[in-house]
């Protein structure tokens, strides 16, 4: 049988981000595939050199607009400890708060795309209608719907009134009502299961050799998750990283949908124990010295390299983000699935190519 | 009424949007999908989005141009038929934004294809982008000669 070599994207209906795949098929099953990257590549970790490090803030936030809010809090971290702030504690559960719900939108907005990339596109709707809800706690609270910007370094730049803790309590209560209200479509739905069982397995023992981070790897079976560090406030809450066995899409499907209920339950905590007291403290000095800090954003562990020599300008930064480690995983999962299945299988990592390529 | 003018009312009344992030971080992609979901909904006004150049009026367009994606943006450019209109989303469409200074950055759409609306912010909010799209069907109009 003759093979057949298919081109998938940069321009694609199921991708909202370029990225190319190279398909080799024989009839209609990936033999392998070849991913080309650079469509999205800035070159955004050289802008060091030209803005200083409070400047920064403002360019990783960029690095990608779903998660900005957890990249900023990785680099604002980093300095804080290069630079020895003592962050006070309202400023660390307020960095939980609105990174959790950069958490659960993101899912949010991953299980509609998931969706509809298997053509389920009222399940899409749905999911991007609650989305809208933590859409309008984001707006209300920090200015800007998607790239909430609070970060410095020292703290945050606003405080939650009791108004605004209430009304987001009451808003997660209607999140959480209605993501539940899909629970049954989501876990339980034929059509989901014939598209997502068994398609595109990582096993354990593969996960872990490709180095594949944050849900890929909790779907197939490993309990890490970078929040059990417990930076910010993570250490005085309570939660258990989700897990799930199979390493099928499916379970990657389960493990997010999971992960929002457990986001909801997240901010809420935080909010209950919300200590009083200040939000930022005035941080002096410039950085000096390497260090190398790692988060949990929604794909997984993102990990920050700096270095500083003691000017305003950072010597180095380096990024690395975790759909750049989940592509191994997923050129692994490729192999064997109908091509049909291909805009699946490459949707259940979560790509983030901007984060990728930066 | 003459099939050209059935099918200039059909453009105008219904134009069919391609989307192509050219390199944006995905804050103006994820609100240029929020434009079709429930809460602002576009299909209501007619604006379908479809992934396919060849049959869409209108092109969005957001993030930055670098090296690498100017030419797949100007080849989606050519395959769409004309009369078409081009908007560029977002601070980085606009000019390159914040990052205007890297060094894989061309700067804003414009350097590459012709733009007809600029919607601006960062990211850019979707009843601008919506307003955007209306702004572009005035100028499909000037380009009939209905105007």
């Amino acid at each position: 049988m003759a093979r057949t070599i298919l081109p998938f994207g940069p321009q694609h209906p199921v991708l909202p981000e370029p990225i190319h795949l190279t398909l080799e098929l024989e009839d209609e099953i990936v033999v392998s595939a070849v991913p080309a990257l650079g469509y999205v590549h800035r070159g955004l970790e050289k802008l060091c050199e030209v803005r200083d490090f409070h400047q920064m803030i403002q360019i990783v936030e960029r690095v990608c607009g779903i998660c900005s809010k957890i990249h900023a809090m990785c680099y604002c971290q980093s300095l804080e400890e290069m630079m020895g702030a003592d962050v006070p504690r309202r400023a660390k559960y307020l960095r939980v708060v609105w990174s959790e719900l950069h958490r659960i939108h993101s899912h949010l907005l991953w299980i509609g795309l998931f969706a509809d990339a298997f053509g389920f596109e009222s399940l899409f709707m749905q999911c991007w209608r609650i989305r809208e809800r933590i859409m309008d706690i984001n707006e209300a609270t920090t200015g800007n719907r998607v790239v909430v910007s609070v970060n410095v370094i020292g703290g945050v730049r606003r405080d939650l009134s009791r108004e605004h803790q209430t009304w987001i309590g009451e808003q997660l209560k209607l999140v959480e009502k209605e993501v539940l209200a899909l629970k049954s479509t989501i876990v339980s739905d034929y059509t989901v299961k014939s598209r997502t069982q068994g398609v595109g397995v990582l096993t354990k023992d593969q996960a872990h050799q490709l180095g594949a981070v944050g849900p890929v790897l909790r779907a197939s079976g490993w309990a890490q998750d970078a929040r059990m560090l417990g930076y910010a406030a993570f250490d005085e809450l309570d939660f258990e990283p989700v897990v799930e066995v199979d390493g099928d899409c499916y379970a990657r499907l389960a493990v997010r949908f999971r992960e929002v209920l457990q986001s909801v339950d997240l901010v809420r905590q935080a909010l209950t124990r919300l200590p009083e007291g200040e939000i930022s403290v005035p941080v002096k000095g410039k950085p000096n010295g390497e260090i190398i800090t790692r988060v949990e954003q929604p794909r997984g562990e993102l990990m920050y390299y700096i270095k500083g020599d003691d000017t305003k300008f950072l010597d180095r930064l380096r990024i690395r983000t975790p759909t750049f480690a989940n592509i191994p995983p997923l050129l692994a999962m490729l192999p064997g699935v109908e091509l049909a299945d291909v805009p699946v299988v490459v949707l259940s990592i979560d790509p983030c190519i901007s984060c990728t390529e930066r | 009424m003459s099939l050209t003018d059935w099918i200039n009312k059909g453009r105008l009344k219904s134009p069919w949007v391609v989307h192509f992030d050219c390199g944006s971080c995905n804050g103006c992609d994820i609100e240029v999908l929020a434009c079709l979901t429930p809460l602002y909904d576009v299909e209501r006004f007619g604006i379908l989005n479809i992934g396919n150049p060849k049959h869409a009026d209108v092109l969005v367009v957001t993030g930055t141009v670098n090296h690498r994606n100017k030419t797949v943006l100007k080849n989606i450019y050519d395959q769409m038929p004309g009369p078409k209109a081009v908007i560029a989303v977002g601070a980085c469409g606009l000019s390159g934004g914040v990052f205007r200074e890297a060094y894989n950055v061309v700067g804003g759409v414009d350097k590459v294809i012709p733009v007809d609306v600029y919607v601006p912010g960062c990211p850019a909010k979707p009843e601008s982008i919506i307003d955007g799209v209306v702004k572009a069907l005035d100028v499909v109009k000037t380009k009939l000669g209905l105007a």
